[in-house]
């Protein structure tokens, strides 16, 4: 394990994920646009498909997600040293679910309500890929301070797609957006940033997985077109 | 230790490939891991499990007192529960027995309608001592949203529909939903979620009608 401390002046660059990114603002263009865990990568699909049927709840299982990648880095990348290759999955696994349980268990005494409405979705972020990916594509072969901003990059760019998906599921099926916020935030009920009224029936099949699968198609479709805009002679 | 092939050989951490440690240095690290993450889970669960416990009991008394008027009994209901088999069901029923002046004045029971649209349909019903619906509340469902979920109180006020029922007002043959003749509306897109409410309702009624003794003089 002497080389070590080498390795962090010297990278391998054989992969494009061993890439040296030192510069924080191209950590954060990957993580949260051009090498996007949900829209790019597409992983961790199964939470961000089913629980973005609001957008309250989209942006509580996405705190929840980026809070763990970042807090996943930073301990990978800071014991690193002491991660040998033959047994890294399971020390990965094991960092991940402490931290999940943990934010499970803060969210339970801290945002009961909201804990139980995302259920089954938050003990479900251990098994998202996106993180462990992160964790072994990463943070364990890169200083702490980068992890923690790839962390971040990457824990943004899913929040913002569940939060995106969210808004617009919720929008063409209940006609609100950003209604009960007050299960996340504080504890008197605030109004929807927008209501279309009583009169809006709601397009039930936006709230359904199968409203999930087609926004998000179509989110891809609108992403990939703005990518080909750009790379146009 | 003879290299694994199927390992990657060139890792950031260790060049080398494979380490030369064997199983026992492997197993202190992954051991030292694991404690080290019990030790933080142990911590926040130290932490948090008074106002988890607090926040579950809050919930439970903010459901009970719905179905159940708070002015109606003069101690914490959930204090004050028993288990009775129900042969119907073929299973225990969780029985909260409300007392006002050392009287038994309601009971709140649980109820499982099975035969939703999908999954169980779990409620609390609360019944004063003449046999009538004082309130009835979805405390789990997992109907689909949009069209079955409208049981939920939060959604429309069709559960707030069985508040005075009793097992003679509307008549047996009217507890049911209107489209099978019966006195309660269905909704629109959705006849199962609403009509196993119903019938649950109804068991529970039945259920509390037979056991109404056993409830009440237990003390």
């Amino acid at each position: 394990m002497n080389d070590t401390v080498d390795q962090l002046s010297n990278p391998p660059t054989d992969a494009p994920d061993n890439r040296q990114r030192s510069n924080w603002r191209t950590l954060l263009g990957e993580g949260l646009w051009h090498n996007n865990p949900a829209i790019v990568q597409l992983l961790g699909l199964c939470p961000l498909l089913a629980v973005s049927n609001t957008t309250i709840n989209g942006l509580s299982l996405g705190i929840a997600t980026a809070f763990t990648v970042v807090l996943s880095n930073v301990l990978v990348s800071a014991t690193r040293r002491f991660i040998l290759p033959e047994i890294r999955i399971p020390i990965y696994v094991i960092i991940i679910s402490g931290i999940v349980t943990m934010i499970g268990l803060l969210m339970n005494a801290f945002a009961h309500d909201m804990f139980l409405r995302l259920g089954i979705f938050i003990p479900l972020i251990i098994t998202n890929c996106a993180i462990l990916a992160r964790a072994e594509a990463f943070a364990s072969r890169n200083p702490v301070i980068e992890s923690a901003i790839d962390g971040i990059a990457t824990g943004a760019g899913f929040a913002a797609v569940l939060i995106a998906l969210g808004a617009i599921r919720e929008l063409i099926g209940h006609g609100t957006l950003l209604a009960d916020a007050h299960l996340l935030f504080g504890t008197s009920p605030l109004p929807p940033l927008i209501d279309f009224g009583e009169h809006y029936r709601g397009l039930l099949v936006a709230i359904l997985p199968p409203g999930a699968f087609v926004l998000f198609g179509l989110l891809l479709v609108a992403r990939n077109l703005c990518m080909s805009e750009k790379t146009k002679p | 230790m003879k290299s694994n092939p199927l390992l990657p050989n060139k890792r950031g951490f260790n060049k080398q490939g494979p380490s030369k440690y064997g199983p026992n240095k492997h197993g202190l690290i992954l051991g030292c891991f694991a404690l080290v993450v019990t030790l933080a889970l142990a911590i926040t669960q130290c932490v948090t499990q008074e106002r988890i416990d607090s926040n579950e009991k809050r919930r439970v008394q903010n459901t009970l007192a719905e179905v159940l008027p708070a002015l109606s009994y003069d101690h914490p209901l959930e204090d004050n529960s028993l288990q009775i088999f129900d042969p119907i069901a073929n299973k225990n029923r969780t029985c909260y027995i409300a007392n006002l002046d050392g009287k038994p004045v309601a009971a709140v029971l649980r109820a499982v309608a099975t035969d939703g649209y999908s999954g169980n349909i779990e409620m609390l019903v609360g019944i004063t001592i003449d046999g009538t619906v004082s309130g009835v509340r979805v405390t789990k469902h997992i109907e689909t949203p949009g069209l079955g979920d409208a049981i939920e109180s939060q959604r429309s006020d069709w559960i707030k529909g069985f508040n005075g029922t009793n097992l003679t007002a509307p008549v047996e043959s009217q507890w049911t939903v209107k489209k099978q003749g019966g006195e309660f509306d269905q909704f629109t897109g959705a006849t199962i979620t609403p009509r196993a409410v119903v019938n649950e309702v109804k068991n529970t009624l039945v259920f509390f009608e037979s056991v109404k003794s056993q409830l009440f003089n237990h003390e």
